[in-house]
């Protein structure tokens, strides 16, 4: 009896000793992983807790106010001038930092077969999720792709980049494009052949994604797409930007308020980008009847 | 040493001449993806790995399967194996080579490929990949080159070999093991996070490298005289018979989950895979071909009356070959992207300059491999003669 006890306490003894191994491991192959097992184990790690709560960046979408077709088209305009993105016209190979997708197939796990057609069809505006833990980020060979320390934006390094396109098998909301060929031929260019904004365009063989404008948030800016929508009559608030961790945040005000919907939440990967859904499913329906008559 | 590639009859060098032909098509269809990028492909935005990573998935099997001669040869002391272990380790160099070659030509930016060394990411599965299968490489190289030196002068293996040799064997396990992670990962995909993906990639590599043995093998016997012997012949079909077994077995799991509990992105794959989705369906003529193929080879190499009949072993072997070739060096890639994240059914075909270059990274394989088997007769050629 004693000796069965004791073996069970050994083997206790090991088990704790191989989870506490696992652990380092597991954070480098996963970061917030070894945690996870040291909760379950009940092994302390100097990490445990450790979680950074610095500011993190995020986005709040109001599905109703960009069912009008010139507010999704204002902020998906501003992106691709903004970013100077290539118009590459065969559909397999295009660039999108921004662009719309059916209702029904973006949240394909949270709607029913009872859901209204219309609302099933009803257009919402999509981009990179900057998610809290990302896929992408785990898989890149080369740290082309990272997370900004200071607001955790899903950076891209396009001159590191190898090509390999790992992050666009890893990433669960499609977010990723490749440049197939050289987007230069198919960059929009101004009067004097310019292309129409200083950012850098891209060469073949890199991916690149929405950055939520990096750039303009450093020099205290807004993403482009978030000003554009707030021009467009109507469309004022359809895009609101900001620091989901700080409590006082115009996003963090409204998700205190409103009820709002992430894509995929089941795969654990913490998107930054949040979907307001009207109250009422008519108005989704509403907002396609519009749409067909403008 | 360096001499016996060079030494062969016309059938050598027509061989030779086949496979640089080949190469030499290959490097121009490569020069256009070059320069075009990899819009020459039939890749896309939501199928954004094709043939060439399941051909690199594929062939790594094929590499790894060589632990089915050297474990039996050098573990367990296996001496019918004693002439078939050579073939093993020469068709993993080669296998390797094709498997590297493969992931370069798949880069979008392949001069910035040594930026996966210059800025190492450990939580990444494909820096360990590279790092196992480079490895791999080395190993075999060294163990196969001091095998044929020691068969050269007559004299057993250098000491400081075995511990490689030993080494060996678990790491051919790993490099089909860690290709298997790149896929089993992603949560993005459901048709590729399986955690019978590793094992099943073993099992179709355990049958289908061995049976690519058997046929090298007995071509070596009947066009350059080598024989590895009957008995290791007769082992090898068993290998290849056990392996395929359980792959069926394995891949019969993945189906009773998917379908059995009904989950619909674990079963949409399969629906596209076997009958189509949205009147697409590209893929399904394969699948059944693949399968049914698996199952009537499978039978045959059960019954032992059949399977030892090298007549009849060397088409089941190319059935098995073929079968799996269609399920992982075909349709499990590209079906993982299949439907996409937003519910899009986009389907792939690779192009002409796909094709082209894939059979030329094959051709530097075969080169390689017809190099180093010339290699072998060459030397033994002498010590028989001795």
């Amino acid at each position: 009896m004693d000796e069965t006890r004791r073996g069970f306490l050994k083997t206790l003894g090991l088990g704790a000793l191989g989870a506490g191994a696992a652990i380092p491991i597991l954070e480098v192959l996963r970061p917030g992983s070894g945690e996870a097992l040291a909760q379950v184990t009940g092994a302390a790690t100097a990490k445990s807790g450790a979680r950074a709560t610095g500011r993190q960046l995020a986005m709040v979408v109001d599905v109703e106010k960009c069912l009008r077709d010139d507010v999704r088209k204002a902020c998906v305009e501003a992106c691709d001038r903004a970013h100077n993105i290539p118009s590459i016209p065969d559909p397999k190979q295009v660039i999108e930092w921004t662009w719309s997708d059916p209702f029904g197939d973006v949240f394909a796990d949270q709607i029913n077969e009872h859901t209204a057609a219309a609302a099933k069809e009803a257009p919402v505006l999509l981009m990179c999720n900057h998610c809290t833990d990302p896929p992408c980020i785990q898989v890149c060979p080369t740290g082309a792709t990272w997370k900004r320390a200071k607001d955790g934006i899903v950076m891209m390094d396009m001159h590191r980049c190898i090509g390999c396109r790992y992050c666009m098998a890893a990433c669960p909301f499609g977010a990723r494009s490749f440049n197939w060929r050289d987007p230069r031929p198919y960059v929009q260019h101004d009067a004097d052949g310019k292309p129409l904004s200083d950012f850098p365009t891209r060469t073949k063989g890199v991916v690149e994604k929405c950055t939520f404008c990096a750039a303009r948030v450093d020099v205290g800016g807004q993403p482009a797409c978030v000003e554009a929508a707030n021009q467009v009559p109507g469309g004022e608030g359809a895009l609101v930007f900001g620091d989901i961790n700080d409590p006082d945040s115009d996003v963090s005000r409204i998700l205190g308020e409103r009820m709002a919907m992430v894509r995929r939440v089941s795969l654990g990967t913490g998107p930054n980008v949040y979907y307001l859904v009207p109250d009422a499913l008519p108005a989704l329906a509403a907002g396609v009847e519009v749409e067909g008559e403008a | 040493m360096i001499q016996n590639f060079f030494r062969g009859g016309r059938r050598y060098w027509t061989l030779m001449a086949l496979w640089v032909v080949l190469i030499v098509i290959g490097l121009f269809a490569y020069d256009r993806q070059w320069h075009l990028g990899l819009s020459v492909t039939g890749m896309s935005r939501d199928v954004s790995w094709g043939l060439y990573i399941a051909q690199f998935t594929f062939m790594v099997g094929v590499a790894a399967s060589a632990v089915m001669v050297v474990l039996p040869f050098y573990l367990h002391d296996y001496k019918a194996f004693a002439k078939t272990v050579i073939l093993g380790e020469f068709l993993a160099v080669s296998s390797v080579i094709v498997c590297m070659t493969f992931v370069f030509v798949d880069l979008g930016q392949p001069r910035r490929v040594m930026n996966v060394l210059l800025h190492p990411q450990f939580h990444s599965v494909m820096f360990w990949d590279f790092m196992s299968l480079f490895g791999y490489l080395l190993l075999n190289i060294v163990i196969g080159s001091m095998a044929i030196e020691a068969e050269r002068k007559g004299t057993p293996p250098p000491h400081w070999v075995h511990p490689l040799i030993y080494l060996s064997i678990p790491w051919a396990v790993s490099i089909h093991t860690v290709t298997g992670f790149l896929y089993a990962g992603l949560a993005s995909r459901p048709f590729w996070m399986s955690a019978i993906l590793a094992p099943r990639f073993l099992a179709s590599a355990f049958a289908a490298g061995p049976s690519l043995l058997i046929v090298l093998a007995l071509g070596v016997r009947r066009w350059g005289g080598f024989d590895i012997g009957r008995q290791a012949i007769r082992t090898l079909g068993t290998i290849v018979t056990y392996a395929m077994a359980v792959n069926v077995f394995f891949v019969l799991l993945e189906v009773f989950t998917a379908l059995y509990s009904g989950i619909p992105h674990d079963r949409q794959t399969l629906t596209y895979l076997y009958v189509g989705m949205d009147g697409r369906a590209a893929l399904t003529p394969w699948m059944w071909a693949g399968d049914i193929l698996a199952v009537v080879s499978l039978v045959g190499l059960l019954v032992p009356r059949i399977r030892h009949q090298e007549r009849w072993l060397v088409p089941l072997c190319a059935g098995v070959f073929a079968s799996l070739w269609i399920d992982k060096g075909l349709a499990l890639v590209v079906a993982g992207f299949i439907p996409s994240p937003l519910e899009v059914v986009t389907q792939y075909a690779p192009t002409a300059t796909e094709i082209a270059i894939s059979v030329g990274v094959y051709a530097v394989g075969a080169l390689v491999l017809t190099m180093l088997y010339k290699l072998v007769l060459n030397v033994r050629e002498k010590t028989q003669l001795a």
